[in-house]
Formats: structure tokens, sequence, C-alpha cells
């Protein structure tokens, strides 16, 4: 049993269920009780769908179990298809049903129906959201794709020299409730297209079952998004021979790298190289004098595997900040996350538990944060500035203008993004400088809200705790007038350097000339 | 009775589980912790349908369960000791202990009642356990707090006192204005349960008189009546009419005069009626279908109807209790056809067939309504929002007449273009 406040990932149907949702023509039939209808909201409310996810819950109740509950689902399989005629059916459970083991894809084949049924099996207990959604899409490829498996040869990438055509590529992976999925796909395919490539399908997001069975037509699948379709990219290598891509096509090194990867895997010469550089804005605003004062800044990252990974990867190098800490809750992702974080020389943070995060993110005092919704809000309680980079969704995170974080214009959305709030950040250093000024009207607060960016709200919250700790240390008027003079957003990172540096030296009361010891020591 | 049109219908449903409530609970009782037995689904769930992040550690959370859990029951009931364990080690404030049951822990039969026996032995004097289920088997929506009112009242010690008692959770401010208003009628001893400290149990007894302030409390009705509460019959709260009659029928029950209840109430009404003017001249001849979810349905489309002169085409309820909704039926128009359950998918046919103005529906369905053209109204809104009550019979009608109003602000043309 585990403890949960509140949870980045939703269960694996829901995960399913995005699936099922992105796509056209399908439907899926879930054994559940009513309350987890609940799934509708996430995609009417948070992505604003004007249609309701094509999904039929079973809503069983508790007098429904003494009697034949395997019934009630065929009853619903029936009337689904009756009304809602799909091309491929999936049949799941979730948590409850799980448990009452009616076997609701058996049933379903058993039915006598022509169209395909994808029998999902998301052991609720165990695996979470992503992990489902990833299984649903790989299920979902494999039964629409099993009956050209025995009459195919394996797909070359260079096959489109042989057919006298361009290259034709699946973006592979984007769904709904997938961060800035929408907008990342239209970004892809217009760098693709100027490269003379041409998108044969994408998937799930937009997709139909037709569209599934013609994924052997492309040359290569770019898969945009490990976590949902990194599953069917290795099973249409292993069948089809289809090879796939494994850069994440987010900042403008990988973009570049992403390009290049495309390119020599269909074997397809890359002609506008020195071009590339200048197709966002972010190498030349990052370079201009202004960014000069981003550089070092202390960027604490946590989100899903593949945004935190990019987001690391841009920060250190496109943006000069300095990485000092990283994070997923992706479990899947964790050895990619974990190798990351060892360049960086800082050690990964692999948890589902946000409190843990917030601690994390507390003890590395920077200066920015990256992360989710929730870090967005312990950012907010400890006044630091944050960015959203992913998943999970809020409806915030589905905004109505084009914002993709991939490709050229995905750069310059993270830099204006990531640069802003940080700017803030000057501006609340600012007012905390001018204050004492006659012109500084009070109330004139910046969005980060009174917060702790106030020294003596710092040291009051922090000082009874201090004076009973084991240590006994105590700050002394100098030192406190002292530590108000450093600026905001290095301040909480001085005070516990110069207490740890007082600890080590046995001193007991910690004055502004031990302020400047620690200092020296610490530089 | 007027002659309303009962049906009945079954088939796949569109409502959240009784779950849910700990969204509204946790927040009435600021010192009890809400934790569910359950899997990663209620616990996604309940953070789903709280709309919003959370801004501080929750006073609500889910004990998930693994599958270790599930293989032998003995072992789940030491993990939840351990669980709790840690929980009131990092909430020592947390004065009760909400065990909730969930669909899994039903379908498996765990056993709370025996786990929070264990518990009350183990923290006696410091914390206390109640459970209850939330199920989604069994409970739809607002019948959470039914569950949890009922599983405080053996904790209720006993008074023959008389009082005036108030069951079902009412916003705050909403509460003072009550009892400000029960004081000028003469009625000062008024208490309510669920109360603002969940330790503050209200004592209770013969001389106890429920006046019921939400319409789905079947069960925690049931159990006042054997502890010898007197149950005061009345229409529910809302709305001008109803909250009139609920105030007029406490008057009676504590033997007001009704000259004293006409000199209280009158201003009330007078100024109530005005500022439903603006809303009713919104909402007047137009065709409203609600879908169920709350129990508050049948209150609404009284209100609707009688007081900003609505058209009903259909009225569902997930849960119908007649008994307890007696004076709210009479006070419906004839031919009201009433739907206890649902099939959401016929019933969504009848919604597009009938053409409404409004529906009255759960967030899953709103925006696909609204992209169809037709205008919504979110069911949950009704429980997170202060609409009890003579002064807010005009901000409840203020909920209905808004998507009308803006839907008709969208869709007109008010500037000319130079």
């Amino acid at each position: 049993m585990e403890l949960t406040l509140w949870t980045y990932e939703g269960p694996p149907h829901v995960g399913a269920m995005r699936i099922a949702s992105s796509m056209k023509d399908i439907h899926y039939v879930l054994h559940a009780p009513q309350g987890d209808t609940y799934a509708d909201l996430l995609f009417t409310m948070i992505e604003r769908r004007g249609q309701r996810p094509p999904v039929t819950y079973t809503t069983f109740q508790a007098r429904d179990l003494g009697g034949d509950t395997a019934e009630l689902v065929k009853k619903n399989i029936k009337e689904a298809v009756e009304r809602f005629k799909p091309k491929t059916l999936l049949v799941g459970e979730s948590c409850t049903a799980e448990l009452i083991q009616d076997q609701p894809g058996a049933l379903a084949k058993g039915m006598g129906f022509d169209m395909p049924i994808v029998n999902l099996e998301l052991p609720a207990y165990s695996k979470k959201e992503n992990w489902g959604a990833s299984e649903t899409f790989y299920q979902l490829t494999r039964t629409l794709l099993k009956e050209k498996l025995s009459s195919s040869e394996k797909i070359s990438p260079l096959r489109w020299k042989e057919l006298g055509r361009r290259p034709k590529v699946n973006i592979l992976g984007p769904s709904l409730l997938g961060f800035r999925c929408r907008d990342d796909v239209i970004e892809i395919q217009r760098i693709l297209s100027e490269q003379g490539i041409d998108t044969n399908v994408v998937a799930p997001l937009g997709a139909s079952p037709d569209d599934i069975e013609r994924l052997i037509d492309a040359e290569i699948n770019i898969c945009l998004y490990q976590e949902i379709a990194e599953a069917s990219c290795e099973w249409l290598k292993r069948n089809f021979g289809m090879e796939y891509t494994n850069t994440i096509p987010i900042g403008i090194k990988n973009t570049i790298e992403f390009i290049n990867e495309v390119h020599k895997k269909l074997d397809l010469p890359l002609t506008n190289k020195e071009e590339l550089e200048h197709k966002s804005k972010l190498p030349w605003y990052s370079k201009s004098v202004d960014s000069n004062y981003l550089t070092g800044k202390r960027v604490f990252i946590f989100g899903d595997g593949t945004h935190a990974i990019a987001a690391a990867k841009i920060a250190k190098e496109e943006l000069g900040f300095e990485v000092v800490g990283l994070g997923t809750y992706s479990r899947e992702m964790a050895r990619q996350v974990r190798a990351t974080a060892k360049d960086l020389n800082v050690e990964a943070l692999i948890t589902n538990n946000y409190l843990e995060v917030e601690d994390a993110m507390k003890k590395a005092t920077p200066e920015l944060v990256l992360g989710t919704q929730m870090e967005r809000h312990s950012a907010k309680r400890l006044g630091i500035p944050c960015s959203v980079i992913s998943t999970p969704m809020h409806v915030q995170d589905v905004p109505a203008r084009y914002s993709p974080q991939m490709g050229w214009e995905g750069a310059n959305v993270i830099f204006d993004d990531w640069v802003h709030p940080l700017m803030m950040g000057l501006e609340e250093h600012l007012i905390d400088m001018f204050k004492h000024d006659f012109e500084f009207v009070d109330g004139h607060q910046s969005h980060l809200g009174h917060t702790a960016t106030n020294t003596k709200d710092i040291l009051n919250s922090d000082e009874k705790k201090e004076r009973n700790s084991k240590e006994g240390i105590i700050w002394t008027e100098s030192g406190r007038a002292e530590l108000t003079k450093v600026p905001f957003f290095v301040r909480g990172k001085v005070k516990t350097n110069t207490e740890k540096y007082a600890i080590l030296r046995g001193i007991p009361e910690i004055s502004d000339e031990t302020l400047y010891d620690a200092k020296a020591y610490f530089s | 009775m007027s002659k309303v049109e009962f049906n009945k219908e079954a088939g796949p449903r569109e409502v959240f589980c009784g779950l849910t409530s700990i969204v509204w609970l946790h927040r009435r009782m600021p010192d009890a912790f809400f934790l569910v037995v359950g899997s990663r689904t209620c616990a996604h769930l309940i953070q789903s349908a709280a709309g919003v992040m959370i801004f501080a550690e929750p006073r609500f959370g889910t004990a998930i369960l693994e599958e270790k859990d599930l293989a032998g029951l003995a072992d789940a009931h030491e993990e939840l000791d351990r669980v709790v364990n840690d929980l009131i080690a990092r909430r020592p404030e947390i004065k009760t202990l909400f065990l909730v049951g969930s669909c899994p822990s039903e379908v498996i039969k765990l056993d709370l009642a025996t786990v929070a026996e264990k518990l009350n032995n183990k923290f006696l004097g410091q914390v206390r356990f109640v459970n209850y289920s939330g199920s989604g088997i069994e409970t739809t929506f607002t019948q959470g707090e039914d569950g949890a009112l009922k599983a405080l009242i053996p904790l209720m010690e006993s008074s023959n006192e008389e009082k005036l008692l108030l069951v079902g959770t009412l916003a705050n401010n909403v509460e003072d204005r009550f009892k400000k208003i029960f004081g000028n009628l003469g009625i000062s001893n008024v208490e309510s349960f669920p109360p603002r400290q969940s330790t503050e149990l209200p004592k209770i007894g013969k001389n106890t008189k429920v006046l019921l302030t939400q319409p789905y409390l079947s069960e925690t009705v049931r159990d006042l009546k054997h502890r010898g509460c007197e149950i005061i019959s009345a229409p529910f709260p809302l709305g001008i009419e109803g909250s009139t009659e609920w105030f007029f029928a406490a008057a009676k029950a504590f033997k007001i005069s009704e000259l004293k209840f006409h000199e209280i109430i009158s201003p009330l009404i007078n100024r109530a009626k005005l500022a439903l003017e603006s809303h009713k001249e919104i909402l007047k001849g137009k065709r409203l279908f609600l879908l169920p979810e709350s129990q508050l349905e049948i209150s609404l489309a009284r209100f609707l109807h009688n007081e900003c002169e609505m058209d009903l085409i259909e009225v569902g309820t997930p849960y119908l209790n007649k008994e307890l909704m007696k004076e709210e039926i009479n006070l419906l128009p004839d031919n009201t056809k009433i739907v206890e359950g649902q099939h959401v998918e016929k019933q969504l046919d009848r919604v597009r067939e009938s053409n409404p103005d409004l529906v009255v529906c759960g967030m899953g369905l709103a925006n696909p309504l609204e992209a169809e053209g037709i205008s919504t109204k979110w069911s949950i809104e009704m429980v997170f929002s202060p609409i009890h009550g003579i002064d807010q019979a005009a901000d409840l009608a203020g909920l209905f007449s808004k998507p009308l109003k803006r839907n008709q602000i969208l869709t007109s043309k008010t500037l000319v273009t130079h």
C-alpha cells in the first residue's frame, strides 16, 4: 500500500483512453464502475474537447456483482457497436473490474463481430497511465498489422529511391493529454517537409485504424515521444525492419541532430546544413548581451522523461544555466534520466511523490524551476520562478496560440517561457531593492506574491527550529542585516552555506563577518 | 401530490462516485483527514474532480492498493496500519480520520470497520477513526456525504436538550446567515451537522428537531430517527419558495407565531424577489433538461420552474427517495417528467431531440454539448457554491442565467463597424 496525496500519472486505463480519444473510428468499452467516468472530464475540460471520449463504461453496481456481470459487459459491447459502428473495438477493464475477472476482451471476441477487437490487459495495481497508453498503442498496432506480417519483406529505409518518390515517414507518439503534442506535430511535419520528406501517418493523434494499417507504407518511423511510441516502434522494427529515430527534437541542438539522424537513416543528403542554425531565434537571443545574466542560473528540472532530459540539455548547452537538480516520475525512463544526471554531476530523483520533489527543490536552492504544474505550485510557495515543461496536463497547458516545444518554433517558445519568469524574478529583486525608497508604493507585488523573499520572514519562520537545533546557531543583528543585502534569489543558499560553515567551525553566533568568512570558504 | 410522471432507466451512467464528496467535506471539517483505501484511479478521480491542483499538502489522500496487497488480506490490514501510522506522524493535528472504502476495497471485502476499531484503541484520546464507503458500486456523488455523516452518528452523544439541528454541509457564510435568521425568529439553539470541527459533534436526542439542508441524506435521516430525532418535513432551502417553506416548517415546529414569521421573513422575500428579477427575465420561457448527478435536480427544477418560469423537459436524478422528496414533488408542476437512473446515450438522444435551451450536466458532457450548440451548466458547481437560502436565490438563478446570457452576448452583434 502506498500513501498518495497527489499523483503525476493516472491509472493505465486512462492511458488507453488517451489513445482511443486521440484516434478516429475507434471505440473503447471499459468494464468499470460509474465513478470511473470522471476520466471524460480530462478530455472535455482540460483539453477543451468538443467531443466525448469514445468510451462506453459498463458502470456495474454492487447489486450486479451477485448476478451476471459478464452479461452486462456483453450488453454494453453490443449497444456500443450498434450505436458507434467503430472500425476497431478496444475492450478492457479498470482496477475494480480487474478483480472480478469477467475477461471482457475474451467475451467481445466471442460475440461474432467482423471488426478487429483489441483485448487490453492493463494491470491497474502495478502500472500507470503512460505505460497504459504505450501498451494500448502497441496492441492496436500489432492487431491491425497482424495480417500483413507473413507476406511482407523487411522495409529498407532506402526504399523511396527504388520507388522514385520522396521519402515517407510516420510520426508516432503524439496523443491527447500529451504536452503540446498538437503543435509539435505541425512543427515536425513542417521541418520534414522542408527537407523533402513526406509524412505518411501521424498516430495515434488524428489517425484511424486504416491509417495504422498504412504504417508500413513509410520507410522509417519518427519516435516522437518514447513514453508512448517506443514499444510500437520497436515492434515495427523487429517485424517489418522499419528503423526509427532516437533523437527527440526539443532544443536547437537536438533538432539539428534529429534532422541529421533522419537524413542518415534515409540516406538523404542534407543540403541546408548551414541554414539550420538560423531557423530559430534561440541561439542569437541566448548569445545577445542581455542574456549574459542567464549565465550559471541554477535550474531545477522535474517532469516526464522525454521533457526532463531535453530540458537539461537545453538549459546546460543552449542557455548556459547550471542544472542543480534533475528528476522524473517516469519510472520507465529512469535509466536515461540517471545517465543524463550523471553527465551533469547531479543525482537523479526518480519518484512519484511530489513532496519529495519539493524537498529536493528546496535543498537545491534553484533560481528557476522547470517542472510540471505541481512544481509550479511548490516553486510558488518557495518564491522561485517556474516554467511548466511537462505533463500532467492542466488547462493552461493547452494554449489557444501555436505553442510547440519541438523544432525551431519550439525553441523560440522555450526561450520565452523560461526566460520571462526569470526576468520577473529580477523585477522582484528590484522591488526588494527599492522598497525603502519613498516612491515605493506598498502593494506593488509581482506575480510571485508575498513569498519568502523577505529576509525577516525567512529568519522568523525558521528561527524556532534553529534555536532548538542541537547546534544552537544564532543570527546576530549584524548577521541578519548583512543577509538582507544579499539578493533574494541567492539568499537561501547563502543562509544555508553560512550555517553550514558556522557548524563546521563551531561558531555559535553568526555575524556579518561570519557571512564573509563563509563566502570566502565556499568560493 | 402533483401528478408527476415517474420513470426509471438503467444503462451506462455518467456520474461521479461518492468519493467526490470528500472535496467539500474536507473543507467543511479542517481538523479531519479523509484516507481513501483504493486504487490509483480513486486518487486520480479526487484530484481531477477537485478541478484544481492542490496548493498545499491536502487533507485527503489514498492508500493505493498494490498487487501484493491483493494477494492476502491479512497483509492489507497491516499495510493500512502502517500507512495510517505514517500519516498521523506526519499530520499530528488531525483529530478525526475517515477511512473511506472504494470500489476495489469493497470488492475484495477489506473490513475497514475492524481496522477502524483497532486503530481507535491504539490512538485512543488522540485520533478518532471512522469508516464509510464512497465506492461507486454503491454510491453516487453526494451520497458519499450521506455515508460520512451516517458514520459519525454513533459518535454523537445523547442529550434531551431542545434544539434545531441543520443537517447537510452548508457553506460557512450561509450557515451563519441561517443561524442569524433563526435567532431573529426566536430559535436560538441551532447547531449544524457536519460541524466545522469534527470533534465538536452536536448532541442529539428526542428533543432534537432535524431540518435537512440537502436532499441526499436518506441513510443519515434514518439513523437520526433511530436516535429519537424528529425530522421536520419541508422542501429544501433552495430558492425563495423552498427556503421560505423550510424556515416556516422550522418555525412551526418551534411554535413561533405566524405573525412573527412574516415579520422576519417577508422583508427578505421582497428583497430576494427584486434581486431575482433580472435573472428571471433571461430564464423565463427557456426549456431546461436536467441530467442526473447530485440529487439536487428535483429542488432545482422546482425553483427554476416556479420562480424563474423555465419549462421543464426532463428532470433526471441518480436516485429518488420519494418519502424524503415528497414536499418537493408536491411543488412541481403537473406532468413533470422525472427519470431515476440513467442510460447516458439514450438520455443524450432525448436531449438532442428536445432541443433544450439549457442542460444541467456533469463536466464530462458539458463541452461536447456546447460544441453541438446546446448551453450547459455543470452540476458540480451546485455543491461548491453558496446557493442555499432566501438571500442566495438570485445567486442560484445566476448560475443558470449566466451561460444563457453569455451565449446571447457572443452571438449578438452590438457594435457597429465604423
